[in-house]
């Protein structure tokens, strides 16, 4: 007898195989030509458009879009890859709706923006479709650099440095590169194995070598790093999980959203994923809404998401909340878990409610008890084995604004540095101007 | 609802739009279907002797377009009808007597002797039609044979054929106009001398649309290569309105009636023709858009817009007429300067960067992208207004009389006052 959404516990096929290949296809399905016109007439060609401002890695749009209007995806690719090497992946990741699109004029003048994104994947699909790569390398320098973590900081620094003439060591502790873009985002946002496409397309610049497996801590030291190479970028993350500090934590069922998300991007055949019949999600971010999102695309019969504070200070987009309301998630706010109760596994998970108060959060008196077969914690990754000898701030790597740490030929970037959101394209601008810094650096 | 009959040269249509000679009116088919949407009259697409023309069996059309495809300007190297003159005179004839409340003008085109005029008009005549249409306008194909813009192109032809034609019909002669001329009021006097009852314009422009960047070969291309079309469609329109009124206000020409053609789209634009002295218009481009079913929103917008004015269909025609002037006489002394409605601004920043970069530099930008024009630098160009993407965001306002014009410290006059009496004139005359 199959599986269904109400099969008790957490259970693997709760959907037919049909359905669960539709539930993870593509979010945005690109733009075909004709749409990628009519979208492209839409751009007023502001002067110093805001949209370039809103956007972290600066890439000129107005530019990018008038040259989709004029025929040439190509020339426009060639726009977006000069600022963001990553800006296939970044056109369907970004929170557009709180970045360029939030900027566009439009967006003030009919509520509706320009699809800046979905036209940036035109543009970048074009040119990766057909394997071309619009860089060449720079004459060798003979500086070699270390650069940790393949990640989109990593990816950015690496790519950057090796057009530039540089040879680059790229190191990650996964079996794989791609980071948070290979391991840590919803596969709907990027369907196809497009994040190892893009990771191999990036590498035909040349003058990166692979070693893939080594991490700090894991066979790797900064000390050795700094060493042997004539510069170090770390680009590592945050690998470790905030703890929910709730009785009871440790029970069967209860697991890090993060690595429900990894499972779901590795998996070849989504059947294979268990899921609970009820799912609560804890967090108010970004990696909450991919993990209730994807828990009921495959098939729990209920997903809420639960966050301490108001709505406004998730840090999910509205877009994204909305996204994670039409798939049927529930969203309840102010309230923080105290208990998860269960003989062994979960079966319930006690909240308290809270509001603000003088002290930070404060229970308001009353409780509430949600059935969950499955407990998934988003509430916030940290900075786990920092190197010896940076000075942390707020958890992070402290960086100027050039992403030098407090360490001499050391830089560093995304998410486990100081400065920017914890986004990709973020991570790909720090990376991007890191790798510009080492380079005035080592030919100084 | 405002009473839109029509009454051009004596000939009756229940609205003053027509169709204009062209592909649109080539068949008995097509010209049931507009009468059955709604037009008030037709003119059939050009008739000539047999044997009939043949047309390329490639394209015919090109086009300029606007943001998403809409189309601003079509060009064709279509010939006259490619059909025989026989099934055209039957086909007239029948829609006529089924219709006979529509205006229907038949579009000629013979050679430039009188023989085949004096055959073909009695031909015309006995379809009962209302009127004709000499068509001295197409620029392509037919020209090199003489006829067509050939003789739209020299005066004494037009005067000479539109007398031979009021010598051998009773029926009103229209002349239309070829823009492919140097000065339109020569050949509408021309039309005038030779007796025509009204002229009617544009026909096309001789135009390239584009060139294939890849075959090298203009556009329509046929089998690699491509030959000059007549242009029309919105793109033409403000050549068209220049045109009208051209005839309209010269003293030669005054009162000749005028069938206003070209890029009319929308109601607004047919009450423009309209307003700088037309008796009617003719449309085509908009219809080969859009289909026939676009005159219901011309009708129901010229007679609402007649309403709202209180103004009869009549009254509109000529409205503007003493309103288009010389250069040299408009009011030197009436100042304005752009005014930017903080409301509306989307931010968008073109009238800045359209301003900076070829303009006066009088607008300026805050780092919180506010825009605001600098009076000292304002010359009232309405660059910027053209430019906003936004209606009504940016305009113009008058200075009124009495106050100081930052950019060139003046006090702003009442009176007005022209270049003919300004002093950098050198040939000015001293206001007496």
């Amino acid at each position: 007898m199959a599986n269904s959404p109400m099969t008790p516990g957490i259970a693997a096929a709760r959907l037919p195989e049909e359905t669960l290949e539709a539930n993870f296809a593509d979010l945005h399905p690109p733009l075909d030509g004709h749409e990628a016109t009519v979208a492209a007439d839409r751009c007023y060609f502001c002067y110093d458009a805001p949209c370039i401002t809103a956007c972290p890695t600066a890439i000129d749009i107005p530019l990018f879009i008038r040259q989709i209007a004029a025929g040439s995806p190509e020339n426009a690719a060639k726009t977006i890859f000069d600022q963001n090497i990553l800006g296939g992946m970044c056109a369907r990741v970004c929170p557009t709706e709180t970045l360029c699109e939030e900027a566009c004029v439009r967006e003030a003048a009919e509520g509706k923006p320009v699809e800046i994104g979905r036209l940036q994947r035109y543009a970048t699909d074009t040119v990766m479709e057909k394997g071309e790569h619009p860089f060449t390398r720079g004459g060798p320098t003979g500086k070699r650099v270390a650069v940790v973590g393949a990640g989109p900081a990593g990816l950015a620094c690496a790519h950057r440095l090796a057009m530039k003439g540089h040879d680059v060591v790229l190191y990650d502790a996964k079996p794989k590169p791609g980071g948070l873009n290979e391991y840590g985002i919803a596969t709907y946002k990027t369907v196809g194995g497009f994040a190892q496409a893009e990771v191999d397309w990036l590498f035909k610049i040349g003058g990166i070598e692979t070693r893939y497996g080594q991490g700090l801590g894991a066979g790797l030291s900064l000390d050795a790093l700094a060493e042997e190479y004539d510069a170090v970028f770390l680009g590592i993350g945050l690998q470790g999980v905030n703890a929910l500090g709730a009785s009871g934590d440790d029970k069967d069922g209860v697991r890090d959203a993060v690595d429900f998300i990894s499972d779901l991007r590795q998996t070849g055949d989504y059947a294979t994923l268990p899921v609970g019949r009820n799912v609560v999600v804890i967090g108010g971010g970004m990696t909450a809404v991919d993990a209730a999102v994807q828990s009921k695309l495959l098939g729990a019969e209920t997903v809420t998401m639960v966050y301490r504070r108001t709505r406004d200070r998730m840090s999910a987009s509205e877009y994204e909340l909305d996204l994670a309301a039409s798939k049927g998630v529930r969203i309840v706010t102010g309230a923080q878990p105290v208990a998860v109760h269960g003989n062994g596994a979960v079966t319930e998970i006690e909240f308290a409610y809270v509001h603000a108060g003088p002290s930070g959060l404060e229970p308001t008196g009353e409780t509430f008890r949600l059935p969950a077969d499955q407990v998934l914690k988003a509430i916030g990754q940290k900075l786990d084995g920092a190197p010896e000898g940076l000075v942390l701030d707020g958890g992070k790597i402290r960086v100027d604004g050039k992403g030098r740490t407090s360490r001499d030929g050391v830089w560093a970037g995304g998410d486990c540095a100081t400065g920017g959101d914890d986004l990709t394209v973020t991570a790909v601008a720090e990376g991007r101007d890191a790798a510009e810094d080492i380079h005035r650096a080592l030919l100084a | 609802m405002a009473d839109l009959a029509s009454d051009f040269v004596g000939i009756k249509s229940p609205n003053p739009f027509w169709l204009a000679s062209a592909p649109p009116t080539d068949k008995e088919y097509n010209v049931r279907r507009a009468f059955d949407a709604g037009w008030g009259g037709v003119v059939w697409k050009t008739l000539g002797f047999d044997p009939h023309i043949v047309n390329v069996n490639g394209p015919r059309y090109g086009a300029i377009w606007g943001a998403d495809r809409r189309l601003l300007g079509l060009n064709n190297i279509e010939l006259i009808t490619d059909r025989p003159l026989e099934v055209n005179l039957r086909e007239i004839k029948a829609v006529k007597r089924d219709y006979p409340d529509r205006a229907m003008v038949v579009s000629l085109m013979v050679p430039c002797e009188e023989e085949p005029w004096k055959k073909i008009l009695p031909m015309v005549e006995e379809t009962g039609a209302d009127a004709v249409e000499l068509n001295f306008g197409c620029p392509h194909g037919m020209s090199e044979r003489g006829m067509g813009s050939a003789v739209g192109q020299v005066p004494e032809y037009i005067e000479m054929v539109a007398r031979w034609c009021k010598q051998h019909t009773r029926m009103p002669v229209i002349v239309k106009l070829t823009p492919n001329i140097t000065d339109i009021r020569y050949p509408a006097r021309a039309a005038k001398a030779g007796g025509a009852d009204a002229v009617s314009l544009i026909n096309t422009v001789s135009s390239i649309t584009s060139v294939n960047l890849d075959s090298f070969s203009p556009e329509p291309s046929i089998d690699g290569k491509g030959s000059h079309g007549g242009y029309c469609g919105p793109a033409v329109k403000p050549i068209a309105l220049n045109m009208v009124a051209e005839i309209a206000r010269d003293a030669e020409t005054a009162g000749l009636p005028i069938s206003g053609i070209g890029g009319v789209t929308t109601w607004r634009d047919a009450a423009e023709f309209l307003a700088l002295g037309a008796g009617n218009v003719q449309v085509c481009t908009a219809a080969m858009t859009y289909g026939f079913k676009i005159v219901e929103e011309m009708a129901a917008g010229l007679s609402s817009y007649l309403d709202e004015k209180e103004m009869s269909l009549s009254d509109l025609v000529g409205r503007a007429t003493p309103n288009v002037t010389d250069w040299q006489y408009l009011n030197l002394n009436y100042v304005t300067k752009a005014r930017i409605d903080q409301d509306l601004c989307i931010k968008c920043g073109r009238c800045y960067a359209a301003c900076e970069d070829t303009s006066h530099q009088a607008i300026s930008m805050s780092p919180e992208r506010v825009f605001d024009v600098i009076d000292e630098e304002c010359v009232a160009c309405n660059l910027c207004v053209n430019v906003c993407p936004v209606e009504n965001c940016i305009t113009m306002e008058e200075l009124t009389p009495g106050t100081v014009d930052a950019r060139t410290g003046k006090v702003v006059e009442a009176e007005y006052a022209n270049w003919t009496t300004h002093p950098n004139n050198p040939s000015a005359q001293a206001a007496e």
